[in-house]
Parts: C-alpha cells; structure tokens; sequence
C-alpha cells in the first residue's frame, strides 16, 4: 500500500468511510517524571495518517506532558518517539517544527503585538529561506518570497473566515477569534501533524460548533492529522476517529469512541470510584 | 479631509506591503527626502549643524539600533554607551592603520565589528531575560570603557588617553578634522541615516523582524512555531550593534573629533539612548526619530527659551534644563507609554475622519 517501515501499521476506514493512512507518529513506552513525580507512565499509541485523534482524561493525567513530549519541550527519560517511519532524536521545539509538527496551546499563545496577519506569516517561518542580506536591501528574492507566503497565508485567513480583522493587533481580538487566529498560524506551517492542546476550551456552543467544523474542515481539506486534546466529551466523541485515556499518567483506554464509552476504567475514571 | 485613504486601493499584496501605503504619507515622505537631500545642506550653519541637526542625525542611528534590540526583539540592554565605544575605537584604530582606506569603509568595518562584540556580549540572552539581562549587559558597559581606559594600544599610547581623528576626506571633500564644513558633517550623517533607517524597516518587516518580534512577545510560542531563539536573539544583537557602532564611529570621528571614552561613552550615554527608545516609542522606526529628536532638541530649546528668552543666568538655566526634561520625560511616560510614534497614530487616526467626529 505504500512505502513505510517495519513498525508501520496499515490503515483502516472509519465508519464514515473514510480511507485513514498508516502510522505516522507512534509513541513507544514513554515515561516522563519531574523529580518524584511520575507524569507518563509507560503509554504507547500511535497515531495514523489522515486520522483525528483525541487524548482524554480528567485533570492532571498527563494530557499535556504528553503534547508536550511530542512537540519537544519535554524529554521523557524512557521511552521512543517515532515519526514517518524514523526513531526522533532528542529535539528541541523549534527542530521539530521544522520536521511538520505544529501546536496551538491551551492558554493562547499568540504574538500579542504583531496583527493577525504578522501572526499567521510567522507560521510559515520554516518555509522562507532567504538570507538576511537580502531582506535588509529588500530586492528580488525577499520581497518575491514574501508576495508568495502571503499568498498562501490569505488562502488560510478566507478558509477561517477572519478576513476583516487581518490589520488588527491580535491583543484587541475577542477570545473566540485568538483561538481561530491561533488555528490560522499553526496551519500556516503546513503541519504533517497539527497538535491542539484544548481548541475549545472556554469557549461557548456556539464557538465551539463553529471550531469543531473548522477542525473537521482542516482534516477534509488539507487532509491533516490531528491530535486533539479536548474536556467537552460531546465534541470529542463526534469528530474524533479513535481516542486515548489517560488517568493519572497511565493508558486506560485507547480504541474508537464507542469502544471507549464502553471501557469500565474509563467510566471509573470519570465517574468516580474509591482508590483504594 | 485632506489626510485620507479612501479610494486608494491596493490590487497587489506588494502595494499592500510597501511603508507608506498611503499616499499622503508617501509624498510627505518623498518631500522630507527632497529637502533633507536637496535644500538643508546649502542653508545649514555651524550652529545648526553642531547644536542640532548632526547629534540628531547620530543618536537617530543609535536608536534605530537599541530599538532592534529592545522595541523588537524584547532584549533589555544597558551596554549602549559601550558598543558605541567599540564603533569609535574601531574606527579610529583602522584611520590610524589604514589611512588610504575611504572613511566610509572605515565606518562600515567598525560597525561590523561592534556587531561581533555585540554578539559576544548578547550570548547572555539566550540563559537570562528582562532585568537581569539589563544587569549583565551593564557589566558590558562598564567593561569596556575600563578596557578602553587600561589598554593604552587602543588610543595609540596617548599620553592624554585621548583619541581624535585624523583629517579625512570623501570624494576631495574634508569630512572630519578641524577643517570641515558644516554641511559636509551633515552630509555624511545623513547618507548613514538614510541607508540604516531603510535597512532596518526591510530587516523588521520581513522574517527576519516578524522571528524578532515573535521571541519579543512569547518566546515558547516563538520556538514552536520554528524560531530558532539562538539565532533570532544573537542576530538582534548583531544588527543593533552594528547601527550602535556605526553610530559611535560618526560621533567620534564626524562630531567629536576627539573623545575620552569615560566622558563620551559612559553609562549615560547608554541611558540617554534608551530614554530616546522608550519616548519615541518602541518597536518602531519612526519613533526612533522621533525620541532622537526629542531628546537633542529639547534642551537647545530650553537653552534658547530660559537663556535667550527669558535671560536667565546660564548656570541657573543649565540646572533648570536637566529639572524640565526629568519631569517631562515623567509627564510623558504617563500620559502616553507607548511614546511618541503612538501619539503619532493616534493624530493620524484623528486626521482620517477630521473634520467629523466619526
């Protein structure tokens, strides 16, 4: 079917249909502790290309260690952390931004000064080559490479429908829209792998319907895979192909949704039982 | 009425990129050129030159290059009056060595220079942020005055310690020394301020600026996106340097003619350049104008006001002058923080709709 080394899997089809690709990250028995504190015990999954997977889990699971270990901030002391096909070294963040792998964060991180148009040319930082001495003079090739990023960057601000606030400083923005505008940057960076730390959190039905379609759109379209993790268990549930618990820093669960609902740890998990 | 935009639009994302994209301000801007260029060198004077329009034109350089570092790249510095020192031992050491080499050339090479030490001194940036930065780049400050001071190979074994330009000239025309013409002076500062004014503009608009000002407004965001945050800091501190030396190079050689470090470069230099940063705004060009000539203008014309106008004794006046600039730079950090580029926008924003309210 297609080209991928021995750890890659073969892909499926979802119940919708749709054709997902083999494995393209896949975590091997990943443990990250701060000190005493164990935040990922021992978790593998994988992830496949073209697919929209969700990690869940009440409160400090270790949802976010986890995002984190994938996009470089963190450097778990066991474990493997393959991507295409290849065993990652350790990496910092900006080294696996380079290699496709593209984040929003749970508490807006955008570029508070620069306007939404500044913010979403910055994700296509990692695709403009040329050298400083030619933006300095500010001839040829800088100017020409910036004409065609922009290009590509007003394809994505019509795709999420922000074309009236492109001038405006994005610390003006309304919560809503940062969170849009912070979808836009990442997209820009024409992820192989999009990571969305809570894309709705706060936010109200509205918004989140509007953000759930936008993320189903992305996947459609652009034919991106996503890891998504999201409290609202309605919206994972519906958009999501295959989901992950987690429950202090340990797989419970890991299947599609309705596999998922079905676990009785996961229920435990959410519903409550004595540790004891 | 007169400052508009309305049916002036743009059909290309060039149009839509360029400086001025509205045509008032473009004109305007043209016109500044033209008179700058073409009419102020035939009526400038000794005094204009020396009091106002040089110094202006100098730390207009100088601020443009703490305002890299600081207004778009968020690195607080303090070792401003040092790099300038740097630029102006350079220059003087390569006139003394080389002395058929061009000025020009001379100037350019002391900015590279400076850029290298001011790499050196920024590799802190990459551990420690905010004050603390501030606090070790003051070490820089203070460090290479007293290098500049102890190592008598710098000023050519002096016996003063002091260093003063050799005469040199540019196309036939004496440019520094004793013998030199006002608007020469004038000339040559304003080529340097021209070029660096517009390389900064291209370097901040494009992505060189947009990974400066990344790191400026959220350094973690910066990385993940792909901004090497090695590169981004020390490039900042690079290209600041090298504005900062070229200005310290044109202060000694064009306007000083002859300097002793700790009076010309000392740590109030350092702070005289970041009060002209944060007044005229940070994070912007125009301000760096701006905060420049606030700064050299305000006291000349405080001179002239108390003095002149008002005749006052000159001590009194003289101490009365640093009491007024303290309080407005006060009043002014108040009333409008973002400086004078913000005040700027905002008259423009005003201008748009006048003389209607909405």
């Amino acid at each position: 079917m297609n080209t991928m080394t021995e750890n890659s899997t073969v892909g499926y089809v979802t119940d919708d249909g749709r054709q997902i690709g083999g494995t393209i990250m896949e975590m091997k028995n990943i443990t990250l502790r701060f000190g005493g504190v164990v935040a990922i015990e021992n978790i593998s999954f994988d992830i496949h290309e073209g697919e929209i997977r969700a990690i869940i889990g009440p409160n400090g699971a270790g949802k976010s260690s986890m995002l984190n270990v994938i996009s470089g901030f963190y450097h778990p002391q066991e474990g493997e952390v393959w991507f295409n096909g290849k065993k990652r070294p350790s990496m910092k963040p900006f080294e696996v931004a380079e290699q496709g792998i593209a984040r929003t964060f749970q508490n807006i991180a955008l570029f508070k000064g620069m306007t939404t148009l500044d913010n979403i040319m910055t994700g296509r930082l990692t695709k403009m080559k040329t050298g400083m001495l030619s933006q300095a003079i500010w001839w040829g090739k800088a100017a020409k490479e910036e004409e065609e990023h922009r290009q590509k960057v007003e394809e994505i601000i019509d795709f999420l429908e922000i074309q009236a606030i492109r001038k405006t400083p994005v610390g003006r923005l309304p919560y809503g829209l940062q969170k849009r505008v912070e979808l836009g940057r990442a997209l820009a960076a024409e992820p192989k792998l999009l990571l969305l730390d809570e894309p709705m959190a706060g936010m109200n039905v509205e918004e989140k319907e509007d953000m759930s379609r936008f993320i189903l759109d992305v996947n459609d379209e652009f034919g991106t895979t996503i890891a998504l993790i999201e409290h609202d268990m309605g919206v994972v549930m519906d958009i999501s192909d295959r989901v992950v618990v987690m429950d202090y820093g340990k797989k419970i669960g890991d299947g599609t949704p309705s596999e998922v609902l079905a676990n009785q740890e996961v229920i435990d998990a959410y519903l409550g039982v004595s540790h004891d | 009425m007169l400052y508009r935009e309305a049916g002036d639009f743009k059909t290309s994302y060039a149009e839509d990129n360029q400086t001025f994209p509205i045509k008032f301000d473009r004109y305007a801007y043209y016109l500044l050129l033209v008179a700058a260029f073409g009419v102020v060198p035939f009526f400038i004077n000794d005094y204009w030159a020396n009091a106002v329009l040089v110094p202006f034109l100098i730390y207009a350089i100088a601020t443009i290059g703490l305002n890299i570092l600081i207004g778009y790249c968020g690195q607080l510095s303090l070792g401003t009056g040092g790099f300038m020192a740097v630029g102006a031992f350079a220059s003087y050491k390569l006139m003394t060595a080389f002395p058929e080499v061009s000025i020009i050339v001379h100037i350019l090479l002391a900015g590279g220079i400076t850029a290298l030490v001011g790499m050196a001194f920024g590799l802190p940036s990459l551990r420690i942020k905010g004050f603390y930065l501030a606090v070790a780049t003051l070490a820089a400050q203070f460090f290479l005055v007293w290098l500049f001071n102890r190592v008598p190979w710098f000023y050519n074994y002096s016996a003063s310690g002091q260093i003063s330009a050799p005469e040199r000239s540019v196309f036939g025309i004496n440019v520094t020394g004793p013998n030199v013409d006002a608007w020469a002076q004038y000339m040559v500062c304003l080529v340097f301020v021209f070029a660096s004014a517009w390389l900064a503009r291209n370097l901040t608009r494009g992505t060189m600026g947009r990974s400066w000002m990344a790191i400026r407004d959220m350094d973690i965001a910066a990385e993940i996106i792909g901004v090497n945050p090695l590169k981004a800091k020390l490039t900042a501190f690079a290209v600041s340097s090298f504005f900062i030396g070229i200005a310290g190079a044109l202060l000694f050689t064009v306007y000083l003619g002859a300097a002793e470090v700790g009076e010309a470069f000392g740590i109030q230099k350092s702070f005289l350049v970041l009060f002209m940063v944060i007044i005229g705004g940070l994070g912007s060009i125009f301000g760096s104008f701006a905060g420049a000539a606030f700064m050299v203008l305000l006291p000349v014309l405080l001179k002239n006001v108390l003095v002149g106008g008002m005749n006052w004794p000159t001590d009194v006046a003289a101490h009365f002058q640093f009491v007024i600039v303290g309080a407005l730079i006060i009043a002014f950090l108040i009333l409008e923080p973002h400086g004078l580029a913000q005040l700027w926008r905002v008259a423009k924003e005003k201008l748009r709709l006048w003389p209607f309210p909405h």
